[in-house]
């Protein structure tokens, strides 16, 4: 390894690839597994990392990498999309999306399907790109779908300011920004089978670690805040098993460079004022208490559902679809009555077939 | 939920900075993070900067995965 | 509900491949496997003929414009079929309104274009619709090229077998790049240039000093992993792509990085896979790095055996998954 001390050049992605480092790190994992292990990520951003770098390739048998619902498209319900696709056919609105929504089907269109028969949907990298075009067209109202975890929603609360503080009165959010914790909680209370979480390193910069020791504390299970290079996911698998292998769970951070125990308390107040929790479906896993983040009364101008209300009900899953089970590691996609046949990634079923991350669809697309 | 990128700060202007990642330049805003100079990196995500990178726990976390490998090595 | 014509169908893969063939290739009794040039003969003579539109928004962007595009993409089909590219025609269908001094700068580009691949514009049409109609200006050109018997089966990968090496000719995704940042629309700046640019001198040089070109494609829509996987499939083998090879500029590699793209699946407009015999792999290389167009060519993978035609990535930190097409066209991801 080539890093000096006082180098100031660190560049934060090359020196975590390290081709050297992995390989050694995967014969460490490999020399300390004693049983068998079930480690369960929550992050978009580690599913696609641990499949991108072929991540399971470099791991013992011995491991288990179950993929859980850490990708907000998936588990967002149908009836978001279709209520974004009500917006879009509406006159005078502009939709601005993360490209993420554009090709999730709703029960009869896409915001992609819309766009291709006329609509306004326009693609943003930011919350703040969106409040830029309600700016520039006045005669027009922005809706922004605001989805995302707890590292997307501050964004969206720092926008939500400054357009009060600049009189922008023609911006408006769906809101369906989730967090994480409580859906953590379900799914290890009752049947699991899982060891620990590589909690994601994202959510955490903005909640700080603190927010994942109920899970040690409470359930027993071995939890890494981890970065997204493969060096530390596999730095962080090693430190799993030691913990597992001690009997003495906690809550460590990998990813020390981005996360402290407290966490951006500015984003988390940003957050506190613009937003409160409440109860959220999530698409597999059904109803879960305070999971889910609605703008405050104070912030009710800023909402889309109540300056355009809207009737559309929430949908019923497929009861033969077990995407909950999946998603709490209990199943794989091949168990689902469903998988293959009429779940599949041009017409799924449910939240693991929806995204390129979601564990059916990965499954569907590499049968091995 | 996660897809943020270390960024090199280039420009600060009021709230807003310009940042590079690996030469191509975005906009992010800076209203969650505080002391921030040029030159820092800070995590990009969604167009913002939601942590200024701590250069020392980042070569700490290289050091020891340098040491893991040595001791590897042996 | 009424079936329409999606952005997708445009992809240059997936639902492309499959519009083309269940409306176009049936309709017009094409024959399969289509190739990038149709080879026709003619009275004992092999001639290669392509044609293709150019849509490309914006207009003008780092390293090009959409005329410099129309001729190098043209060339560039012929030259992959391993035929000499001789004329071009150029339609135009223009906006009302676009601008004469611009129209007269993206025609200036075809001439230079054309002069430096050594192919003469001989035919075309010209065409005006309401504002409204179209977007600014879309070109199309036709091209066709003299074919050597000894070259006539590249296209087709007839040779290709187990050992054969992967070599394309410079780094990737530098073309999508440079025009998604010219489009400005996604808020970000970048000094990407589009690698834009006519291949025949380096094809030439390749076939007349080589033996053993067993296939050769263009890397436009879908990039590296798409040729890939049409070249498993046409060949029936697997191959081997070793992804710390293939060359990736730093910003393009920054960009794909925030928007969440793979740089494997961008579009380019001057790069071209070849497949090569093992024992000229080094020859070629070298003949090709001499070549402006050729300087950072590399050795990317190669053909293995096993009854799987799949395309295995290896990945930068050794480990391995599949490099399958994608479903569409890759759309900027948060997460």
């Amino acid at each position: 390894m080539k890093q000096e001390m006082n180098d100031p050049g660190v560049k934060y992605i090359e020196e975590f690839r390290d081709k050297e480092m992995v390989l050694n790190l995967s014969g460490r994992i490999r020399d300390s597994v004693t049983g068998e292990y079930s480690f369960m990520e929550v992050c978009g951003g580690h599913t696609a990392a641990i499949h991108r770098f072929g991540i399971p390739s470099l791991l013992p048998p011995a491991i288990r990498l179950v993929s859980g619902p850490g990708c907000p498209v998936c588990v967002t319900g149908v009836d978001y999309i279709d209520k974004a696709v009500a917006y879009s056919r509406l006159d005078n609105i502009i939709i601005c999306t993360f490209g993420d929504l554009m090709k999730v089907p709703g029960t009869g269109s896409s915001l992609e399907k819309e766009r291709a028969g006329g609509a306004d949907v326009r693609l943003v990298l930011s919350c703040l790109d969106a409040l830029e075009i309600a700016e520039y067209n006045p005669g027009k109202t922005v809706i922004f779908l605001a989805i995302g975890f707890e590292t997307t929603a501050p964004g969206s609360a720092v926008t939500i300011l400054r357009a009060r503080e600049k009189g922008i009165r023609n911006f408006r959010v769906l809101a369906a920004h989730k967090v994480m914790p409580p859906a953590m909680k379900a799914l290890v209370t009752g049947e699991s089978k899982l060891d620990g979480f590589i909690c994601p390193g994202h959510v955490a910069a903005i909640t700080g670690s603190m927010a994942f020791e109920f899970l040690p504390g409470d359930f027993g299970l071995a939890c890494v805040v981890t970065g997204f290079e493969p060096t530390d996911i596999l730095l962080s698998v090693l430190m799993l098993v030691k913990q597992v292998n001690s009997g003495k769970p906690a809550v460590e951070i990998e990813y020390s460079r981005a996360v402290t125990r407290l966490g951006n308390s500015i984003a988390q107040e940003r957050l506190s004022r613009v937003f409160e929790p409440c109860d959220a479906a999530w698409r597999g896993l059904g109803m879960i208490p305070g999971s889910g983040l609605r703008l405050r009364r104070d912030f009710e101008e800023f909402d889309a559902e109540i300056t355009f209300p809207l009737d559309i009900a929430l949908r019923e899953e497929n009861r033969s679809c077990i995407c909950g089970r999946i998603l709490k590691g209990l199943n794989t996609p091949v168990d689902c009555k469903l998988f293959g046949k009429s779940c599949t990634p041009e017409s799924p079923a449910g939240a693991c077939m929806v995204s390129a991350e979601g564990a059916c669809n990965v499954y569907y697309r590499y049968p091995e | 939920m996660c897809l943020s990128v270390p960024a090199l700060v280039l420009r600060i202007e009021g709230d807003m900075a310009e940042v590079s990642v690996g030469g191509a330049v975005f906009r992010a805003g800076l209203q969650m993070v505080e002391n921030v100079v040029v030159g820092d990196y800070i995590l990009l995500h969604t167009g913002f900067a939601i942590q200024k990178l701590d250069e020392r726990d980042a070569i700490e976390t290289l050091e020891l995965l340098k040491e893991l490998n040595e001791a590897g090595n042996e | 509900m009424k079936e329409i014509i999606a952005m997708n169908h445009g992809a240059g893969f997936g639902m492309t491949h499959e519009l083309i063939k269940s409306v176009f290739a049936r309709t017009f009794a094409m024959e399969e496997p289509m190739t990038d040039s149709a080879i026709l003969e003619n009275e004992g003579r092999k001639l290669a003929f392509t044609t293709d539109s150019y849509v490309v928004d914006p207009v003008f962007f780092p390293g090009g414009d959409i005329g410099k595009l129309s001729i190098c993409g043209t060339v560039n089909d012929l030259a992959v079929s391993g035929a000499v590219p001789k004329y071009i025609s150029a339609s135009f269908i223009i906006e009302e309104g676009f601008s004469k001094d611009d129209l007269f700068t993206i025609v200036c580009s075809m001439a230079d274009e054309a002069r430096k691949a050594r192919v003469r514009i001989v035919t075309g049409d010209t065409k005006v619709v309401e504002k409204g109609k179209c977007d600014k200006i879309f070109i199309s050109t036709s091209g066709v090229g003299i074919l050597e018997d000894r070259n006539s089966g590249i296209s087709f990968g007839k040779e290709v077998v187990p050992g054969d090496v992967l070599i394309i000719n410079g780094p990737v995704g530098n073309h999508a790049i440079a025009v998604l940042g010219a489009r400005n629309n996604l808020k970000f700046s970048t000094p990407v240039v589009s690698d834009c640019a006519s291949l025949n001198r380096l094809t030439k040089h390749v076939l007349e000093n080589c033996s053993g070109i067993h296939f050769m494609r263009d890397l436009t829509r879908g990039g590296l992993a798409v040729v890939l996987n049409e070249l498993a499939t046409m060949t029936g083998l697997g191959i081997l792509v070793d992804e710390s090879s293939v060359p990736v500029d730093s910003p393009v590699r920054g960009l794909c990085e925030i928007l969440g793209f793979d740089p494997l699946y961008l579009a380019n407009e001057g790069k071209i896979l070849f497949v090569v015999h093992s024992e000229e792999s080094d020859k070629v290389v070298e003949i090709m790095r001499n070549e402006p167009e050729g300087r950072e060519a590399a050795v990317v993978g190669r053909v293995v055996g096993g009854n799987e035609s799949r395309v295995i990535l290896s990945t930068k930190i050794g480990g391995r998954r599949i490099l399958d097409v994608p479903s569409g066209i890759q759309l900027p991801r948060i997460c």
